[in-house]
């Protein structure tokens, strides 16, 4: 049997009725591991021996009359910037390439105590900095209904685990889409949860206003378990909400009656490929079918949207990543003369290109005489984003957005223009710079075989309802997936 | 906008980062084409808008604030476990007073 094909409710249900053990399912995840990774690369570190270690460990508390947990025997990917102890964390950068934390994210405790498996570290664009995964200091992961093309990014090797099959769930970071774009390119499930509902304690820092850790999963009832496990309150992340987070799974199946959802027409209609925009389409009428009302909104502020993330997301990472001096971890360069060298040739062989233009933007930007027209003018126009949400949700439930203006690119397309990849993260970044939910839903397959995507936002706290919309959408859709390449 | 190789030379000073000559030459003109699509920020109006740095603010105060109470932190041996250069327990860095 192949158990990496099966959901959490039938792990959950062969475990507890003794069909097969959590090692089995393991063993069958780390098999396809092993077949589909020289292929797709979406690991920095395959966990195979701890794994099954862990998956016995599980098996053994069962037999002894242990309770069946919310994720016993599930295997996990976990992004490669996400603190794991014992597990090395490299953050897809030279500067953590041998990197160990001796403590692991509260997201990793919460997946371990619910009985999660995590089978390994995924790649990811150097510190989350990317749409692609090509700015790994290790090589891109590839997408695996084709192999020329990227996954997306950051979290690609995330996206890739779970639509291969690699395993059940996944999670990555997103900063400014980098759930969901990988999802979307990947044809998963992703989303990125409200700011303050999952505790960022142990995610290595990018851009501290705007980084989410997300969940991926290849149906909304798994989505809904595995962000149940990681959410709520967490005294070390002092962002952390501190209200009592909502039933997911339940919310799934109540009806769509009525349901009020918000297209911004004029918005989406601007430079979006025509396959998206048919998906979008597609995706309203079902919405209109199942008692939707689709209405048109505006968002007047959302042109500037990626304007103002490139600033504030390279700011905060100027200042974030000012602590890889070569000192207390990580890499440290061999030949310098004094501090002040050493400090500027680790940090110059230690970071790759994408990294350090960002630390350069976000120092200018902060700069002496530049603080004004760039960093403040910016956080101007965020209050002025949020504003156009606020208006919105006050009209309608949710909005529907795509998710990237195209489907997956071919790897080494934009590699050369800066500016060309970022505008990649046209219609994700907003969610991020309001901290709204915002989830990356699977809408069909372009012609030549690649997945396609729809965003779903809600305002704060809202998962709940996305899910429930995901839900019915999915079940709606419900297409054949073109076979993958591996 | 155009920055000049003195600009860019100045902010890699303040940043702790190095460039050759030929990673100077691509970064400006890369540097340049972001700050100038940056530049259309100008056209908001933000004249009486206040600025946000956090979208959803949790209040800190003596209610929900965690106590200041000690607790057991690394062992010395695992603080140091991942530093390029130790000795005799310490990070060991470059001589900074002469």
């Amino acid at each position: 049997m192949e158990y990496c094909r099966l959901s959490i409710a039938e792990i959950q249900d062969g475990v507890r009725q003794k069909q097969f053990s959590c090692r089995e399912v393991v063993e069958d995840h780390l098999k396809r591991i092993e077949i589909a990774e020289p292929k797709l690369q979406a690991f920095v570190t395959v966990a195979a021996e701890l794994a099954l270690t862990r998956a016995s460990s599980l098996d053994r508390d069962l037999a002894a009359g242990g309770p069946l947990r919310p994720l016993t025997g599930v295997p996990v990917a976990i992004k490669d910037n996400i603190c794991t102890q014992g597990i090395k964390t490299t953050c897809g950068s030279r500067i953590l390439q041998n990197y160990i934390p001796p403590y692991s994210a509260t997201v990793v405790e919460r997946l371990e105590s619910a009985g999660a498996v995590i089978v390994g570290k995924t790649n990811c664009d150097e510190f989350g900095m990317g749409s692609s995964t090509e700015n790994s200091a290790f090589g891109p992961s590839r997408n695996p209904f084709a192999l020329d093309r990227v996954p997306g990014g950051s979290s690609g090797g995330s996206a890739v685990a779970v639509a291969a099959y690699e395993s059940v769930g996944a999670f990555g970071s997103d900063t400014g889409g980098s759930v969901r774009t990988p999802a979307a390119f990947c044809g998963v499930l992703g989303l990125k949860p409200t700011y303050g509902r999952v505790s960022r304690y142990g995610l290595v820092a990018f851009s501290s206003s705007l980084d989410t850790i997300g969940p991926f999963a290849r149906n909304v009832e798994d989505l809904a378990v595995l962000l149940q496990v990681i959410a709520g309150h967490d005294p070390l992340d002092m962002t952390s909400h501190r209200g009592t987070p909502d039933s997911y799974q339940s919310g799934i199946g109540a009806s769509l009656r009525g349901h009020r959802i918000g297209v911004p027409f004029t918005l989406v209609e601007q430079g979006v490929e025509a396959e998206i925009l048919q998906a979008l389409r597609r995706t309203t009428e079902i919405l209109k079918q199942l008692g939707c009302e689709i209405e048109e909104i505006a968002l007047p502020h959302s042109g500037s949207a990626i304007d103002t993330y490139y600033l504030i997301a390279p700011c905060e990472a100027s200042s974030n990543l000012a602590r890889y001096d070569g000192v207390k971890y990580g890499y440290r360069t061999r030949r310098f003369s004094d501090l002040t060298d050493m400090y500027r040739r680790t940090r110059a062989e230690g970071f790759g290109p994408e990294v350090k233009r960002r630390i350069m933007l976000g120092t200018f930007a902060l700069s002496s005489g530049y603080y004004d027209a760039y960093f403040l003018k910016a956080s101007k126009v965020r209050t002025l984003l949020i504003r156009d949400f606020q208006n919105a949700f006050s009209q309608v439930d949710s909005i529907l957005i795509p998710v990237a203006p195209t489907p997956a690119f071919k790897i080494g397309e934009k590699m050369s223009d800066p500016l060309a990849m970022y505008l990649t993260d046209i219609f994700t970044v907003p969610a991020n710079l309001s901290g709204i939910p915002a989830l990356s839903i699977p809408a069909g397959y372009s012609r030549n075989g690649l997945p396609l995507a729809v965003q779903l936002l809600g305002n704060h706290f809202q998962e709940r309802r996305l899910l429930n919309v995901a839900y019915h959408l999915r079940q709606a859709l419900a297409v054949n997936p073109p076979p993958l390449a591996v | 906008m155009a920055v000049t190789i003195e600009e860019v030379r100045h902010i890699a000073n303040l940043a702790n980062l190095e460039f050759s000559e030929e990673e100077l030459r691509t970064f400006i003109v890369q540097f340049s084409n972001i700050l100038d699509h940056i530049e259309q920020l100008r056209q908001v109006n933000t004249e009486t808008i206040e600025p946000t740095y956090h979208a959803v603010v949790t209040e800190i105060n003596s209610e929900n604030s965690r106590r200041d109470n000690t607790r057991a932190s690394f062992p010395q041996q695992v603080a140091l476990m991942n530093a390029p250069d130790v000795e005799q327990g310490q990070f060991r860095v470059p001589k900074v007073i002469k």
